[in-house]
């Protein structure tokens, strides 16, 4: 069997008393799409964030092409970490900047391009996404939600990333513009090859978007499986939560 | 016994809690400073915070130390007047406004002005994920938004208060000739015969100071804040607040170190 892109041990969080991941264990395949599912609360965001430096995990391994990540110098940690691709729940554009200054401000950073050219390159990856050239002189706060979400997965999908991740890309989204959303993360994804993992709580976008799926609870990953089998599945939790029941194994915090 | 342990426990915890924020602050700093010498550098977002700090700054600058060295004219007269020290007068506007109201008013008004919308910026940046957007693409946070606004602040206060200091004493001037009935040349006179170069360059060295302080809190508190709307609110006002009383606390040290031998 070949290596995962991305292979996850024994991951713990927690803050303060609060256990947010106590150990979680998760592979995403070389090309493939992994959904993680589950409550809010539940570590989806830590989960990511830990495999993107942006917290530091208490304990357990992150791996990177067989590479562990938390032991990697930060040197190397940084080029390992530079191969991902995020798009945030609420976009993260960068106010302050035009569009085609936010979607070319990675490569910019990294000196893969030069300034007087970022943008007519801004203006070729926007049109990747759907958008039009007028867009790259407009500031985000003049775009609309979804244009805002297109921008920013401009933004990710940029540097041509080996891996992406999506942090409930549909969130906030009608579901028409959800699922044009979700069409234009699959279409990205299968161009550039990458693997991906993609938090969401819409069932149909983990459909539309996930090779597999996994659902967290109680810190851990308690199902894994085909997307497609995410609303047949016998297993009870993910059962509940895909079908939205109040009755079930899922005891929410209100109902304590 | 128990009621005093619990008193010591409260202490204890307060004075780990200060000696922590203290800790933080100064690596904060540390860090901050650290990634000004050392490359990428972005000398287009140096400029654009020193006209954030700097030049916007102007007028609220401006016009305090014109009206401050307007009223320091004239409450000296009215308390010198008594004694027949009016003479006094042009050496004592000369020297507090370059020894110490330019430089703290200037310090305490940008901290307002320029330290709030750091922190405001800043910590809208933190709860909106960008500062993370920021890593996920190659760009070290640290060194992107704070680096040039501290390097900004240690540049941009000084200047402030070159001008701070012309506009007190031109203020002075204009009371003590137009409404007290100084003789234009003597003022003139005793204003540069009292003044020398080590007092304008002790308010130069506190301004410079100043700014790196201003700017170290409104990043600081921005860069840290958390909780939404609410956070930034908290970010931005502890940003103020603690600039403005590290001003006046250092501005006692900065005196002691510089003028008391």
């Amino acid at each position: 069997m070949s290596q995962p892109k991305i292979r996850i041990r024994g991951l713990k969080k927690a803050f303060g008393s609060k256990v947010v991941l106590d150990g979680v264990d998760l592979d995403v395949e070389q090309g493939t799409a992994m959904v993680v599912i589950g409550g809010s609360g539940t570590g989806k965001s830590v989960l990511i964030k830990s495999v993107l430096g942006l917290i530091t995990p208490d304990a357990g391994v992150i791996e990177i092409d067989g590479e562990d990540v938390l032991k990697a110098s930060s040197a190397r940690a940084r080029e390992l970490r530079g191969q991902i691709g995020m798009l945030f729940q609420n976009g993260a554009l960068f106010d302050s900047l035009p569009v085609w200054e936010n979607v070319t401000f990675g490569l910019l950073a990294q000196k893969r391009i030069r300034r007087r050219a970022a943008r007519d390159k801004a203006v070729e990856i926007l049109a990747q996404v759907g958008l039009g050239a007028d867009v790259a002189k407009l500031s985000p706060s003049e775009l609309s939600g979804g244009m805002q979400k297109r921008v920013a997965l401009a933004r990710a999908i940029a540097a041509e990333p080996a891996i992406m991740f999506f942090d409930e890309p549909t969130t906030g989204l009608d579901p028409i513009m959800g699922a044009v959303i979700d069409e234009l993360i699959v279409h990205c994804v299968k161009k550039l090859g990458s693997s991906s993992i993609a938090i969401t709580h819409d069932m149909a976008s983990a459909q539309r978007i996930g090779d597999n799926a996994a659902m967290l609870y109680e810190g851990k990953v308690t199902w894994t499986g085909p997307a497609r089998e995410l609303l047949t599945t016998t297993n009870p939790v993910v059962e509940q939560f895909t079908h939205g029941r109040a009755e079930g194994p899922i005891k929410m915090a209100l109902r304590r | 016994m128990n009621r005093l342990l619990d008193w010591v426990a409260l202490l204890g915890a307060a004075v780990l809690g200060f000696v922590g924020y203290i800790g933080e602050v100064s690596l904060f700093a540390l860090n901050g400073l650290s990634h000004i010498f050392r490359p990428p550098y972005y000398p287009r977002l140096v400029g654009k915070a020193f006209m954030d700090i700097g030049y916007f700054s102007l007028p609220v600058v401006a016009l305090t130390a014109l009206f401050t060295g307007m009223v320091l004219a004239l409450q000296s007269y009215t308390g010198f007047s008594r004694f027949g020290a009016e003479s006094a007068i042009a050496s004592v506007v000369v020297l507090s406004v370059t020894r110490e109201l330019g430089p703290v008013l200037a310090g305490l008004m940008v901290s307002g002005r320029a330290g709030a919308a750091m922190a405001a910026e800043l910590g809208t940046m933190r709860v909106t994920d960008q500062v993370d957007a920021l890593s996920t693409l190659s760009t070290d946070p640290m060194k992107y938004l704070v680096a040039p606004r501290l390097l900004a602040g240690v540049i941009a206060l000084p200047l402030l208060v070159v001008l701070a200091d012309i506009l007190g004493v031109a203020g002075g001037y204009l009371v003590a000739t137009e409404k007290l009935g100084f003789s234009s040349g003597v003022y003139l006179s005793s204003t540069f015969s009292n003044l020398e170069a080590q007092d304008v360059i002790s308010g130069l060295i506190k301004a410079a100071v100043f700014g790196f302080v201003i700017a170290l809190m409104g990043c600081f508190n921005g860069y840290r804040s958390k909780g939404g709307a609410q956070g930034v609110g908290t970010a931005t006002t502890t940003a103020v607040v603690s600039a403005s009383i590290l001003i006046l606390a250092l501005d006692y040290i900065l005196t002691q170190l510089l003028f008391v031998k």
